[in-house]
């Protein structure tokens, strides 16, 4: 693990300013050597800067220490995040040391990965903690130079009179001391020389090498290891016969807690040996347990006969469908999904007289601090978090039931707990993306023109499964939108973009299915929206006419949309979490059957802070929307799901994907998230080409499991 | 249990665990070169990769038993300054997303490498192919293989 700072007040000084958020800024100013140029290691960096809760502290040899707070899942705001402070601070990067921070809720507000809500909630105010530093250091070297402060500039890491230069090492001491600057200026964005660059991923080295830094990684003196047997969703615990587990080497104790049986042992393998030995018999909750086949008429039932939740309804629905000339009516289903990342659940937690301490990947550290407060019955204040770096997350470590698991094995041990979930325990889990199925269906007058649109949704566990203020909301008079919920012991959960990880798949795809029956080019199409919701808009619109209708001109524009020979394309468009993302997907026919080659993206994700980690993210999220679109299937058997490793339970690989171009709006715009918005367009752009190319419209994921998905090759390796 | 003696990057190593009990859980849990990663535990991921005499090996399906006095290498030994060409078109590339698969990803490609220094993009892909990403880096990891390729001629 990276190493826990020390604290010791004697040697810094904590300088609180009040603007907004809690900002605190730190200077270390304990050493008063003056700066050597020499290689300065990490650990002699950070031991010398003694000082966390804060987001930078500068170190008399003129590193810079900057404390990144959120969660690190691989949307790369370890990098990112510090990109910001030290470019308003002006410092070379090369001096600047990036440390995680625990869970601090006084220091920071909004440590959470989720939402892709992070850059934009803490773009101003990580640009306020450089740019307030950076001015009280450009005061004391007016100070000690006896000169304005205006005719000082910075750069690189000192404050520059003429040919006089201060480093900031020099001047931490003095600044530290003066006083804290409200209101103060940033940067003209034109001005940025880090913001925009692309700088590497600041875990490399350490990730490359193979260091310690997830939460699986964690080894401390004394702990047991422990592994938990859950009962299928709808079940309890009926009885447990533990004779045969416990006799294998290592194991320690088989202990039961609510519906869990739990195994404690010296080490890993010993508990996976266990468990196969491990006799455990469940029974019903209540009634009938779980399957697909039900859903599915769950499904059925509720889209045609339940009562929907109304969540937008615009003009008369009625009237335009009963004088429509034309109705085009489609039907979408995605079974669940488990997040999976590649690191399964785990943590480590130790209860003590005193307080809990927590290690471990969580994209809420505060929500487990107060799930272990609760269960010890202290305060949270007694309760540490030190997030690990985490293997994936995709929302599945939003939830606490882990940590939860954890926390009342170590009360109940006395002991420090490791808690490891199996792949299996992993996927058959729960807390999953909800299965879902849309009902949409549209009218077109006698000009074709758009005039009436329906969307009715079931979600299981997902009772709001539309999206009722987005795109083409706003730009139909007619328009209902309704969604409907069944209740299911299977637990449900956000996954990576919620709801629209597949609601974009159905609508893009519905969308070109009624401007095929409007005889109109797809793009045509939704430009002749979006225009009809600028001109004349229908009730509320959440999202921006303008950016989205350039994100469709940019990417049909890049793609050469409509000038290829031989080449089918297919569009799709989606807002979600504030940013806008345009994809053109592309595949040719060979021997019958349709090729996929290329997606084209264009996003609008306002100022791009890291253009190799953005580039990551959307590359990413289409890979992980085309993966999941195309191949994964979650089926259920009896409240338990039937695929439960990567055996059965299908990711995308290498050979299936195609070439991936991206492109970004330049428009200087503060820079909204982008951790999710590029994977719900991918399956609807997919599909949208392998029709054009093939005929075949597929309505269900995942595609390859689908009747019209036979003989379709994936991906274009050579 | 049983007492083993095992060559590991270079050093040796002794330790008392059951026959069966997998490479991958040794080197986590006995030795602390945690650098292997467990994910599937099945041999579907790659996560675990590892080299034995040079050869790219799961080692979560891998028992301690049948290593014997073979050579295994882990990521933490594949160069002693974490500068072997592959690692550093990892970090060129800049492929890590979550960065948990990376290590079984940079195994792997080690042992294409040295079987086959200067592979197409076919025996690229197919070589890597049975490396699971779920973050989906795959577009890098191809041209960071490239690079390393590159790197080594």
């Amino acid at each position: 693990m990276e190493k826990g700072l020390k604290t010791n007040r004697r040697d810094f000084l904590k300088i609180a300013a009040t603007a907004g958020g809690g900002l605190l800024i730190g200077f270390n100013w304990s050493g008063c050597d003056s700066p050597k140029m020499k290689v300065v290691s990490d650990e002699e960096v950070l031991n010398s800067a003694l000082n966390f809760n804060s987001y930078l502290s500068i170190s008399p040899t003129d590193h810079v220490v900057i404390y990144s707070p959120n969660p690190e899942l691989g949307q790369n705001i370890k990098t990112s995040f510090p990109m910001i402070v030290a470019e308003e601070l002006d410092v070379d990067w090369s001096k600047v040391r990036v440390q995680q921070a625990f869970l601090d809720t006084e220091k920071y507000d909004r440590q959470v990965t989720g939402g892709s809500g992070a850059m934009p909630h803490s773009w101003e105010r990580l640009r306020t903690a450089g740019a307030t530093a950076r001015q009280m250091l450009m005061e004391a070297a007016a100070k000690r130079l006896g000169v304005s402060i205006d005719d000082l500039k910075t750069e690189n890491g000192q404050v520059i009179h003429g040919s006089k230069k201060l480093t900031y090492g020099e001047l931490a001491n003095e600044a530290a001391l003066g006083p804290v600057p409200e209101n103060v200026k940033l940067k003209n964005i034109n001005d940025f020389k880090i913001i925009g660059t692309p700088v590497k991923n600041v875990d490399n080295k350490a990730m490359f090498t193979g260091q310690p830094l997830y939460g699986l990684d964690i080894y401390r003196e004394g702990m047991v290891h422990a592994m938990i047997q859950r009962p299928p969703f709808g079940m309890k615990l009926k009885s447990v016969d533990a004779e045969a587990a416990k006799k294998i080497k290592g194991v320690k104790d088989v202990v039961t807690f609510k519906e869990n049986v739990a195994i404690i042992g010296e080490a890993t393998w010993p508990l996976m040996k266990a468990r196969k030995q491990l006799k455990v018999q469940y029974e019903p909750v209540d009634g009938k347990l779980e399957s697909t086949a039900y859903h599915n008429q769950v499904f059925d039932d509720m889209l045609n006969t339940g009562k929907g939740d109304i969540k937008r309804q615009d003009g008369d629905v009625n009237a335009a469908f009963s004088t429509a000339a034309k109705v085009v009516k489609s039907e979408y289903q995605c079974p669940f999904l488990s997040h999976s990342p590649m690191e399964p659940m785990n943590f480590f937690a130790h209860v003590k007289a005193d307080g809990v301490e927590l290690v471990g990947p969580t994209q809420t550290p505060d929500r487990a601090r107060n799930a272990a407060a609760e269960i010890c019955g202290v305060s949270p204040d007694k309760v540490t978090v030190e997030m690990t770096r985490l293997g994936g997350g995709f929302g599945r470590r939003l939830r606490a039931d882990f940590v939860e698991e954890a926390v009342e094995l170590s009360k109940m041990l006395n002991a420090p707990v490791k808690l490891t979930w199996s792949r299996e325990d992993d996927i058959t889990g729960g807390a999953y993306r909800p299965a879902v199925k849309y009902r949409f269906e549209a009218a077109l007058d006698s000009d074709n023109k758009l005039v009436g649109y329906k969307l009715r949704g079931v979600g299981i566990n997902a009772g709001n499964c539309t999206r009722e203020n987005n795109f083409p909301s706003g730009s139909v008079e007619n328009l209902l939108i309704e969604s409907l919920e069944y209740k299911s012991p299977i637990t449900t959960n956000a996954w990576r973009a919620p709801i629209t990880n597949f609601l974009a798949f159905a609508e893009q795809s519905f969308l070109d299915e009624v401007a095929e029956a409007a005889g109109k080019d797809p793009v045509a199409f939704r430009l002749e929206l979006l225009d009809r919701a600028k001109s004349n808009p229908v009730g509320e619109i959440h999202y921006d006419i303008d950016r989205m209708k350039k994100v469709v001109e940019t990417v049909a524009e890049k793609s050469g949309w409509g000038k290829k020979q031989g080449v089918s394309q297919g569009i799709s468009v989606y807002f979600s979490h504030r940013s806008y993302v345009g994809q053109v997907a592309e595949a040719r026919m060979v021997n019958g059957a349709p090729v996929l080659d290329k997606i084209y993206a264009v996003t609008d994700c306002g100022i791009v802070v890291n253009p190799t980690g953005a580039d990551q993210q959307v590359r990413g999220g289409m890979v992980d929307g085309m993966g999941h679109a195309m191949f994964t299937n979650m089926t259920f058997t009896d409240g338990i799901s039937d695929q439960k490793n990567f055996d059965s339970y299908r990711l995308i690989k290498m050979k299936e994907i195609p070439e991936i171009e991206t492109h970004f709006i330049k428009n200087g715009i503060d820079p909204t998230g982008l951790g999710e918005p590029a994977l719900p367009p991918t399956g609807g752009a997919i599909a949208n080409a392998i029709y054009k190319a093939s005929g075949k419209r597929v309505r269900n994921q995942p595609f390859m499991e689908q009747e019209e998905m036979k003989n379709v090759k994936l991906g274009d390796p050579a | 249990m049983a007492n083993y003696k095992l060559q590991i990057n270079g050093k040796s190593y002794e330790v008392d665990v059951d026959e069966d009990t997998p490479l991958l859980w040794v080197l986590r849990d006995n030795l602390g070169l945690v650098g292997t990663k467990y994910s599937c535990g099945i041999a579907q991921c790659g996560a675990c990769t590892v080299h034995i005499n040079d050869e790219a090996v799961r080692s979560c399906v891998l028992p301690i038993s049948a290593v014997k006095d073979d050579k295994v290498t882990t990521i933490e030994g594949l160069s002693e300054k974490g500068d072997h060409p592959v690692q550093q078109a990892w970090e060129e590339v800049d492929v890590a997303q979550c960065g948990y698969c990376q290590a079984g990803q940079i195994m792997t490609a080690a042992a294409l490498l040295k079987k086959n220094a200067a592979p197409s993009d076919e025996e690229i892909v197919e070589g890597m192919n049975a490396n699971i990403c779920r973050c989906g880096t795959y577009h890098r990891i191809k041209e960071a293989v490239k690079l390393a390729s590159a790197k080594t001629k």
